[in-house]
């Protein structure tokens, strides 16, 4: 098997960073990959298929990450989770942040009870 | 061994294991298996993982469909957390290399990603705590099934340790198993607070966080003297203190024989002792001791310990008891005194910033006529049982004591209508714990028939001072020249409009400050039924005249400081001189 290692870095632009929402995404899109993924942020190297070990790196908006990618499908595993972190993991994350008073398991989410009903 | 300091709220010291109890009752022992077990145990963990990751689904789905997409999507990420594959190796390894039992090994391994994420300085980031906190809940629900071990099914003598107890569950304690209670927060007047004192247990609250030092089974000591929780004691301290513990016992003992003496003063001034209570079985407690009467009793865990509001048939057969038991001497009871939030009554929690200035106790009641009326209902139906009085909690100005006034003879009425016998002469009093109302006393003192002043809170409210505070709890302080100036200007209204008053906060029980009490006038102390041999005996030791002299020199005194020392070598002088004199 060739060890193909391909590593790229990348910006993370939505404002509320990468909690837990866009780590989900950000997981179950590596998982579907046999590549070995790992994330590094300032030497600090994680499993890019644990979703605990991403968040906590705590990586708020503005923060640089590497992804690399080992393994067959390391092309297009390196391509298609670049693409997820510079799109803000959706359109919608580029929403403001939540208001106050949200419960605390919400809160970070990034849409606030007005903009559902509007 | 390790001290955590705390707030002192029930006397004595408690020597035994440790039990410990998370949010939800669960207990969590530090437990090994076998080798052999490990299998077992292994497969144990996959099916509470399996079962967990259904619900999380299940709940998902069912919140996408409520309230969209977006919050389903909470679940899926907790999902994702259950399923990270690093975090099962973590927990497997600790079951098959350590032999730890699933649930110690789930909880030892979620509770240290917990802290992790607690420790990261991104505010929204590290609430993510909360998610592995709420699995780690989720897994030992799944693991402990029916087998949890609560509190209501103690089975062997402990000490209860916990972040906090809610009053559900210090009400259905198994009070036969419980020596102690050790808490990481809460203060004096909570709830733990009130049910260590009726049970008269050992208590340490506010001790700040300390829970993860300890593990079920562990060796602790409760020291409910000097607010003291101790793990893991050393030889000699555990000397000390088992000697110190029999000490008390023979103290109380000695106290004992005072309980048919009245609490009579070298110079023939007799001084009520009463007794505050919270459960009706408390009165064997309180007749045991020789009190006087009961001087409050609370009645907030008719509320709190059903879950529900209370019927008027409940509400009487808790205050016929009472009455009934107590056989013709006053029984003082104090109507709801309880914040809104605490009885699952609405107001959304952002109303209620400063819960101890807000809806509660008779504001609550005046906005809950039905109830307030059930309970009033109660209160006169007992009153042809015994020499029954009642009292409002929290008045802050005089309308609210009209409209109380006002519904208790409406609910006279409602007995007139149904054809049902009451004291039509019912005594009604009122605490007095809002600086304002002391401040207009003499207004009060002629629309009630006694006063009973609750220090707790009135020094709270008049020294601005939240006592479950670690940080500023030191300036709360019952001896406070202010609080000994409110004291006797409320004496004086009383005194002068004919109505007695008494004096049932905490300060009552502390017997530092017996003589200044005496002194500035009151006649009437309620403590808790374990203090009555204690403040009997001082009472039995002093002179009104000596009283009087000690009250006038600490009202001049300038600080708090100079009033406790003051009193305590008084103290000290009046138990030293009659010791020598008994000789």
């Amino acid at each position: 098997m060739s060890a193909l290692t391909v590593r790229r870095t990348v910006t993370i632009v939505n404002p509320q960073g990468l909690h837990a929402r866009p780590a989900d995404l950000f997981v179950r899109l590596a998982n579907q990959f046999q590549s070995t993924i790992e994330v590094v942020k300032n030497h600090e190297v994680v499993d890019g298929k644990s979703i605990l070990s991403i968040l906590t790196l705590a990586a708020v908006e503005g923060t640089q990450l590497e992804i690399c990618a080992t393994g067959d499908d390391a092309e297009a595993a390196l391509g298609a989770l670049c693409a997820l972190v510079d799109q803000g993991f959706s359109p919608d994350e580029a929403a403001p942040p939540p208001r106050d008073g949200m419960s605390a398991s919400t809160s970070d989410w990034n849409l606030s009870l007005d903009e559902r009903t509007q | 061994m390790q001290t955590f300091q705390g707030i002192a709220v029930s006397p004595g010291v408690a020597i035994g294991e440790a039990f410990v109890v998370d949010s939800e009752g669960f207990r969590i022992p530090r437990r090994f298996i076998e080798r052999d077990a490990v299998q077992d145990e292994l497969k144990r963990l996959e099916a509470s993982v399996e079962a967990v990751a259904i619900q999380l689904e299940q709940y998902g789905q069912a919140v996408a469909v409520q309230l969209g997409e977006q919050y389903g999507a909470i679940f899926s990420a907790q999902h994702q957390m259950l399923r990270d594959a690093r975090l099962q190796t973590e927990i497997s390894s600790l079951i098959s290399q350590r032999q730890y039992s699933a649930e110690y090994a789930v909880s030892r391994t979620l509770r240290r990603y917990a802290k992790v994420f607690q420790n990261l300085e991104n505010q929204h980031m590290a609430e993510r705590a909360h998610d592995i906190f709420d699995i780690e809940k989720r897994l030992l629900r799944e693991l402990l099934g029916g087998k949890r071990e609560d509190l209501a099914h103690l089975s062997s003598q402990v000490i209860v340790v916990a972040h906090d107890l809610t009053p559900s569950e210090t009400a259905n304690l198994n009070t036969n198993f419980v020596r102690g209670f050790a808490a990481e927060i809460g203060g004096p007047g909570g709830h733990t607070a009130i049910v260590a004192e009726a049970l008269e247990i050992p208590a340490v609250v506010g001790a700040g966080a300390f829970l993860n030092e300890v593990s079920g089974g562990d060796m602790l000591i409760v020291d409910g003297d000097r607010g003291r929780i101790i793990l893991h004691p050393d030889d000699a301290t555990l000397a000390s203190y088992r000697q110190q513990a029999e000490q008390q016992r023979s103290q109380a003992a000695q106290l004992e024989t005072l309980r048919d003496l009245p609490a009579e003063t070298l110079d023939g001034q007799k001084i009520a002792i009463m007794a505050n209570i919270e459960f009706p079985r408390e009165v064997d407690a309180c007749l045991a001791r020789g009190a006087n009467g009961i001087g409050l009793y609370r009645t907030e865990f008719l509320y709190l310990g059903s879950g529900h509001e209370p019927s008027e048939d409940e509400h009487y057969q808790a205050y016929l008891r009472v009455v009934q038991a107590m056989n013709g001497r006053p029984v003082v009871i104090r109507t709801l005194d309880l914040g809104a939030d605490k009885m699952g009554l609405s107001p959304r929690s952002e109303n209620e910033r400063n819960p101890f200035l807000g809806l509660r106790s008779i504001r609550l009641s005046l906005k809950n006529l039905a109830g307030f009326r059930t309970q009033l209902r109660a209160i006169l139906r007992a009153s042809v049982h015994g020499d029954v009085r009642v009292m409002f909690p929290l008045i802050s100005t005089l309308s609210e004591l009209r409209q109380a006034k006002v519904v208790l003879r409406d609910s006279m009425e409602d007995l007139d209508e149904a054809g049902i016998a009451y004291n039509r002469d019912l005594p009604i009093g009122m605490m007095v714990e809002v600086p304002a109302t002391a401040l207009l006393i003499d207004r009060f003192a002629r629309e009630v028939d006694f006063l009973s002043i609750g220090t707790n809170d009135l020094i709270q409210y008049a020294l601005a001072v939240d006592r479950s505070n670690r940080e500023v709890a030191s300036l709360y302080n019952a001896g406070d020249p202010s609080i000994l100036q409110l004291i006797k200007q409320i004496v004086n209204a009383g005194d002068e409009h004919r109505v007695h008053t008494s004096l049932c906060g905490q300060m009552s029980s502390n017997p530092m400050f017996t003589m200044v009490l005496i002194g500035l006038g009151l006649r009437y102390l309620s403590v808790p039924p374990m203090a009555v041999p204690e403040i009997k005996n001082v009472c039995r030791r002093v002179s009104l005249a000596q009283c009087e002299a000690v009250a006038e020199r600490a009202l001049r005194l300038d600080t708090a400081m100079e009033v406790n020392d003051y009193l305590k070598q008084e103290l000290l002088a009046v138990m030293a001189q009659t010791a020598e004199s008994t000789r």
